[in-house]
C-alpha cells in the first residue's frame, strides 16, 4: 500500500520536484547537503567519497527488529520513529516531542537506548532494534515492567514505554543502580503528569529484588 | 421517593452527626470507619500493564484500513486578514486526497489554523503543506499583555477594547480596612503562560460511514466533543461516536472538539476515507490552550496583632483571544478578612487562546497572595506560618498546618541560622483550596454474565488518574466479588454518559453512579440467591466473592455459581449520579511546605522537599492518589522555576514552541515529596470520595517562592523564578 502512494508516475513527479525544490532551498539557505551529479555511477560516487545513493523517493529497506527481520518501503526523510508506528504498527514507541528531548520515543539500538525520533530509519540497518513490544507484554512483564505497574510508576503512560526501555538499558549494565543512577538513567525522560518518584520506586525495588509485581 | 439517613460529618476528631435526605434507589453513604475489602487497599490499577508494554491504544495509535493522515497549516502570523488561500497545487499531488481551507477570514495569533490536507502518508502531507499558496494582508498586533493595555494598543478584536470590564467580587470596605491597618504591603506580581504540554498531542482520527461520524479522540470529554460534532455537522448526537480508550495527558486543554478534530472530520468527509490529524508539538504549545499569565496588583493590611484588615487584588489576566484569565480565588477564600476587594480583567493578545489548567486561576494567585502573605509578615515581625493561621479560613487546613509543620520540621528549620556560604537554605509554606464535590448525570451500567465476569460500563474516560480502577474497585466493593473478576469498559459515548474528567470531578462524579448500578444488580443477584439459600434477599450477604446467609454462614455459594443461575444471557442494573445531598464543606483545603536551596552565585534554586497535606474524602486507592499529588507537585515546581512561554514581541510568535526550549521537571528536578491526607468526611454522594488532582497544584509555586524569599532575603516576584531574576532581585536588593 506504502509503496504507490505517489499514485501514477506523472504525478509522483511532482511529489518529488516539489520535495526537491523545498531541499534546495534549505541547502542553499544551510550549505548542509550536497547533491551528488544525477548521472553519476557507483565509482564516480566512491571516488567522491560518497558510499550510497538514496532517495528522495521512498525505496525498501530492511530492518532488524525485536529479532525479525521486517521490510517496508520508506522515503529516506523517515525517521526510524515514524517508521516504527506508521509502517510497522509498532506504536508502544510514542510520538511526543520529535526532536529527542524528551524520551518517549526511546527503543534500543543494539542495546544501548536511543530516540528513535532523531534517528532516520535508513540509517537504522544493520542494527538490532529492540521496542517496548521487544522488551515485554501485558503478558509476559519483565521484573521492571511489573515494578511499574505495582508501584503505580504511569499515569497517563505515555510516557511510559519510553521510561521503561532507558531504565532497563540502565539496569542491565548497573544491576546495583543506586537512587542517584536511576534518576540519571531517565534524566532524558520527561513525564508531564510526574510519576517520577514511582518510577524511581519501582527501579530501586527490582535492583532489590524485591519486587512482588510478578507472582 | 425519598429516606433520611444520618452521616457522621466533619473531618478527624471532629465529627458531627447530620441528617441528610437522600432519593431512594441511592445506596446507603460510606462513612467513616467502614470495613472494606477492596476499597481503600493500594491497588495497582488495572490496566497498568497495557501502559507499561505500550499496548494501550492511545488517539495517535489508532490505525485503520486506508487511513490518511491530516497535516494543518498554521498562520506565521499574528494578526492578518486572509485574502487568498489556493490549494490548488496541493491537491494536484495524487498522494493528496483531501484539502480544505478554514472558514475565518481573518487569523488573530501566530498558529491558528488556516487550511489542512489529508494523503497517504503523514511525510506527503508536510509537503502538501508547503504547496498551499496563502496570501496574508498583515494587520498591528500585540503580542504581550503590557502592550495589549495601553490606550492606542491595536485591538485584537475590531471595534473592541482589548481590555474586558473587569469582574469585582468582595465584601466590607478596603479603603477603612487599610485605615485601620497597622502595616500595609503593595507589590505587582507576574506569572507567565504556562503551556500543557500534554504528552499525547491533541488530534483525532475521523471516519464516516453514511451520515454516521466516529471519532477517536484524545480527550477529557467524549461527550462534548460528541455534542461539539453534533452541532458542527449537523447531527443528531446519536450518529456521532466518540472513542477516548486512553489519554495521554490532558491537564485541563482537551475538552469538546476542537479545530485539529473538526478538520479530521471536514478531511475525512471530503476524502471519503478515514482521517488522522494529531497536532505537531509547535502547533500544541500555539494553538491548543494555555494557562493565562497575569499582572496582579495586591495590597494587603493587617494589625500588630497579625490579623488580615484588608485584601486587595487588581488583576489584568492575559487571555490571548479567549476568555476566562481571572486568578482571584485564593483571595476570595484562602484567608478570613473582614475588608476584601479583588477585580479581574481580561485581556486580549494577539496569542493562542487560553483554556482551563490543572486549577484554572488558582496557582498564579495563590503564588501573588502568598509571596504578599510572606513580605507583610517581615514587615509586622511575625512567624509566617502563625500569619496563615490567625487569618486560616478552613478549620481542616488549619490541622493540617499542624501536621504539616510537625513533619516538615518547620520551628527547627526556622529557628536554624542561616549558613554562611553561596547556598542558602530557605522554607515556604503556602495554602491549597478547591471544590471537588462532583457532578450529577453520570450514569453507570454493571452486568453480571453467566461466566462469572462482571462488566461495568461507563462513558466517561481516564486522564491518567486510574479511572478504570476506581470504577471497577468500587464495583467490586458493593458487590462483595473479587477485583480481579471486573472487567471495566470506558471511553465510549455508547456506554452511559458521563462528565468530562476535569476540575478533580471525576471520580467523586462516576464512583457513586457505579455504585448505585452494583447495587442494584446486587438486589437482583440476592434475589436469584435467596430461594438456593433457603432465605429472604435481606437475609443475605455478599463478600469475597461468596454469597451467605448473614446469620448462618454455613449456607453459602460462590459468586460464580451464582452467575451460572443467571437466566437468560446476563443480568444488568443501571445507576445514576444524584445530586449532591447535604454535606460538610463545600471547599476543600490543604496546604504545603517546601524547603528550598538557592545558588547565590549562580541563582540556581533546587527544590529539596516538599511536604503535602492534603484533604480526602473517601480514598479509593491509595497508591494512584498518591500519584497524583506527585503530579500536582511536581508541575508546580515546573511551573515555579522553568516554565513559560516566551513571545518575541516584534513579530509576535512563540520563540520555544519545543520540548526543548519550553522546560519541563525533569527526574534530576525531583524534590522529595511526602503526602500525608487528613480524612474528610465530606458527604454529599454515596461514595465519600472528593477529588484533589488540582488541590495539590495549587500550594506548590506558592510555597517554592515563599521559601525562595527566606533563603535570599529578597522576593522574586515574577515566575519562573529563574537563576537571571534570582540574581537581579538580590543585586536590586542588596
Amino acid at each position: 500500500m506504502k509503496n504507490d502512494k505517489h499514485g501514477p508516475p506523472d504525478s509522483r513527479a511532482i511529489s518529488r520536484r516539489s520535495f526537491i525544490k523545498g531541499a534546495g532551498a534549505i541547502a542553499a539557505a544551510t550549505g548542509l547537503i550536497r547533491t551528488p551529479p544525477a548521472s553519476a555511477d557507483a565509482t564516480a560516487l566512491a571516488q567522491e567519497g560518497i558510499v550510497e545513493r538514496i532517495g528522495p523517493g521512498a525505496q525498501e529497506i530492511e530492518l532488524k527488529i525485536n529479532g525479525e527481520v521486517k521490510r517496508i518501503t520508506v522515503e529516506p526523510r523517515v525517521t526510524l520513529l515514524r517508521a516504527l508506528r506508521d509502517h510497522l504498527n509498532l506504536t508502544g514507541t510514542k510520538l511526543v516531542c520529535d526532536r529527542g528531548a524528551c524520551g518517549a520515543c526511546t527503543v534500543h539500538l543494539d542495546g544501548k537506548p536511543v530516540t528513535s525520533c532523531m534517528i532516520l530509519a535508513l540509517d537504522a540497518r544493520g542494527h538490532e532494534i529492540t521496542t517496548i513490544e521487544g522488551l515485554l507484554t501485558p503478558d509476559r512483564m519483565s521484573p521492571l515492567g511489573a515494578a511499574f505497574v505495582e508501584h503505580d510508576a504511569a499515569q497517563c503512560g505515555f510516557c511510559t514505554p519510553g521510561m521503561v526501555m532507558s531504565m532497563a538499558a540502565a539496569l542491565a549494565s548497573n544491576p546495583k543502580a543506586q537512587l542517584e543512577d536511576v534518576k540519571r538513567a531517565v534524566a532524558g525522560n520527561i513525564c508531564r503528569c510526574g510519576t517520577y518518584p514511582h518510577v524511581f520506586a519501582a527501579a530501586l525495588s527490582v535492583v532489590r529484588g524485591g519486587n512482588r509485581g510478578e507472582s | 421517593m425519598s429516606r433520611r439517613v444520618t452521616l457522621n460529618l466533619g473531618f478527624q476528631g471532629n465529627l458531627k452527626p447530620v441528617t441528610v435526605v437522600i432519593p431512594d434507589g441511592e445506596p446507603t453513604p460510606w462513612q467513616f470507619g467502614e470495613r472494606f475489602e477492596t476499597v481503600g487497599r493500594p491497588t495497582p490499577r488495572i490496566d497498568g500493564a497495557l501502559k507499561v508494554a505500550g499496548a494501550a491504544r492511545y488517539t495517535y495509535d489508532i490505525s485503520m484500513p486506508g487511513m490518511l493522515y491530516g497535516a494543518i497549516l498554521r498562520s506565521p502570523m499574528p494578526h492578518a486578514r486572509v485574502k487568498r488561500v489556493d490549494l490548488s497545487r496541493a491537491r494536484r499531488l495524487s498522494a493528496v486526497r483531501a484539502a480544505i481551507r478554514m472558514d475565518d477570514t481573518v487569523v488573530r495569533f501566530a498558529g491558528q489554523e488556516v487550511a489542512a490536507v489529508a494523503a497517504v502518508d503523514y511525510e506527503t502531507a508536510l509537503d502538501a503543506l508547503g504547496l498551499i499558496e496563502v496570501e496574508y494582508e498583515p494587520l498591528p498586533f500585540v503580542a504581550d499583555l503590557d502592550s495589549a493595555m495601553r490606550p492606542d494598543a491595536p485591538p485584537v478584536f475590531e471595534g473592541g477594547s482589548n481590555v474586558q470590564r473587569p469582574t469585582v467580587n468582595g465584601h466590607g470596605d478596603v479603603k477603612r480596612g487599610f485605615a485601620e491597618a497597622s502595616a500595609v504591603h503593595e507589590a505587582v506580581y507576574l506569572t507567565p503562560v504556562q503551556t500543557h504540554v500534554s504528552l499525547e498531542v491533541h488530534g483525532s482520527v475521523a471516519h464516516w460511514d453514511g451520515d454516521e461520524l466516529t471519532v477517536w479522540s484524545s480527550t477529557q470529554g467524549i461527550f462534548t466533543v460528541r455534542d461539539d460534532l453534533a452541532v458542527y455537522f449537523n447531527l443528531p448526537r446519536n450518529k456521532v461516536r466518540v472513542i477516548c480508550e486512553y489519554l495521554g495527558g490532558g491537564f485541563g486543554s482537551k475538552f469538546g472538539a476542537k479545530p485539529e478534530t473538526v478538520i479530521a472530520a471536514r478531511l475525512a468527509r471530503e476524502a471519503n476515507a478515514p482521517v488522522k490529524v494529531m497536532c505537531t508539538r509547535e502547533g500544541e504549545h500555539l494553538a491548543t490552550g494555555n494557562r493565562p499569565d497575569a499582572i496582579q496588583k495586591v495590597r494587603l493590611g493587617a494589625r500588630h496583632d497579625g490579623k488580615l484588615t484588608a485584601i486587595e487584588l487588581v488583576q489584568h489576566g492575559g487571555g490571548g483571544i479567549s476568555g476566562g484569565s481571572g486568578s482571584a480565588g485564593p483571595f476570595l477564600s484562602l484567608y478570613h478578612s473582614p475588608n476584601l476587594r479583588t477585580e479581574e480583567s481580561n485581556v486580549f493578545t494577539n496569542t493562542g487562546p487560553c483554556s482551563p489548567m490543572r486549577a484554572p486561576g488558582w496557582p498564579q494567585g495563590c503564588f501573588a497572595l502568598e509571596l504578599a502573605m510572606d513580605e507583610l509578615a517581615r514587615k509586622l515581625s511575625i512567624d509566617r506560618l502563625e500569619f496563615r493561621r490567625l487569618n486560616n479560613s478552613n478549620p481542616v487546613r488549619a490541622l493540617e498546618f499542624d501536621i504539616g509543620a510537625k513533619l516538615f520540621g518547620w520551628k527547627e528549620k526556622s529557628a536554624a541560622p542561616k549558613s554562611p556560604g553561596p547556598l542558602k537554605r530557605g522554607i515556604g509554606v503556602a495554602s491549597a483550596a478547591w471544590h471537588a464535590l462532583g457532578a450529577s448525570g453520570p450514569q453507570a451500567r454493571v452486568i453480571a454474565h453467566r461466566d462469572g465476569r462482571v462488566e461495568v460500563l461507563m462513558g466517561t474516560q481516564d486522564i491518567g488518574t486510574g479511572t478504570r480502577t476506581v470504577l471497577a474497585m468500587v464495583a467490586a466493593e458493593e458487590l462483595g466479588v473479587e477485583l480481579s473478576r471486573i472487567d471495566c469498559r470506558i471511553g465510549d459515548t455508547r456506554y452511559p454518559f458521563s462528565v468530562p474528567s476535569g476540575g478533580s470531578m471525576t471520580t467523586p462524579s462516576t464512583t457513586p453512579a457505579v455504585r448505585q448500578a452494583a447495587a442494584h444488580l446486587k438486589e437482583k443477584l440476592l434475589r436469584l440467591a435467596a430461594p438456593v439459600l433457603g432465605a429472604e434477599p435481606s437475609d443475605l450477604e455478599a463478600r469475597a466473592g461468596v454469597i451467605r446467609v448473614r446469620f448462618d454462614p454455613s449456607r453459602s455459594m460462590p459468586f460464580a455459581d451464582l452467575c451460572r443461575r443467571i437466566p437468560g444471557d446476563s443480568l444488568s442494573a443501571e445507576g445514576e449520579r444524584v445530586p449532591n445531598y447535604e454535606g460538610y464543606r463545600n471547599d476543600q483545603a490543604g496546604c504545603q511546605f517546601v524547603e528550598v536551596e538557592v545558588d547565590t552565585e549562580l541563582g540556581i534554586v533546587r527544590v529539596l522537599r516538599v511536604v503535602a497535606v492534603h484533604d480526602a474524602g473517601q480514598i479509593i486507592d491509595p497508591l494512584t492518589a498518591r500519584s497524583q499529588v506527585n503530579g500536582g507537585v511536581l508541575m508546580g515546581v515546573g511551573y515555579a522555576l522553568f516554565e513559560a512561554r516566551r513571545m518575541d514581541p516584534r513579530l509576535g510568535v512563540m520563540v520555544n514552541p519545543t520540548m526543548d526550549d519550553y522546560k519541563l521537571v525533569g527526574p534530576l528536578d525531583v524534590p522529595e515529596i511526602e503526602v500525608r491526607f487528613v480524612e474528610v468526611a465530606n458527604g454529599f454522594n454515596n461514595t465519600g470520595v472528593m477529588g484533589f488532582g488540582e488541590a495539590a497544584h495549587v500550594a506548590t509555586a506558592a510555597a517554592i517562592g515563599c521559601a525562595v524569599y527566606d533563603a535570599i532575603g529578597v522576593p522574586v516576584r515574577s515566575l519562573p523564578i529563574t537563576p537571571d531574576r534570582v540574581l537581579a532581585a538580590m543585586e536590586a536588593g542588596a
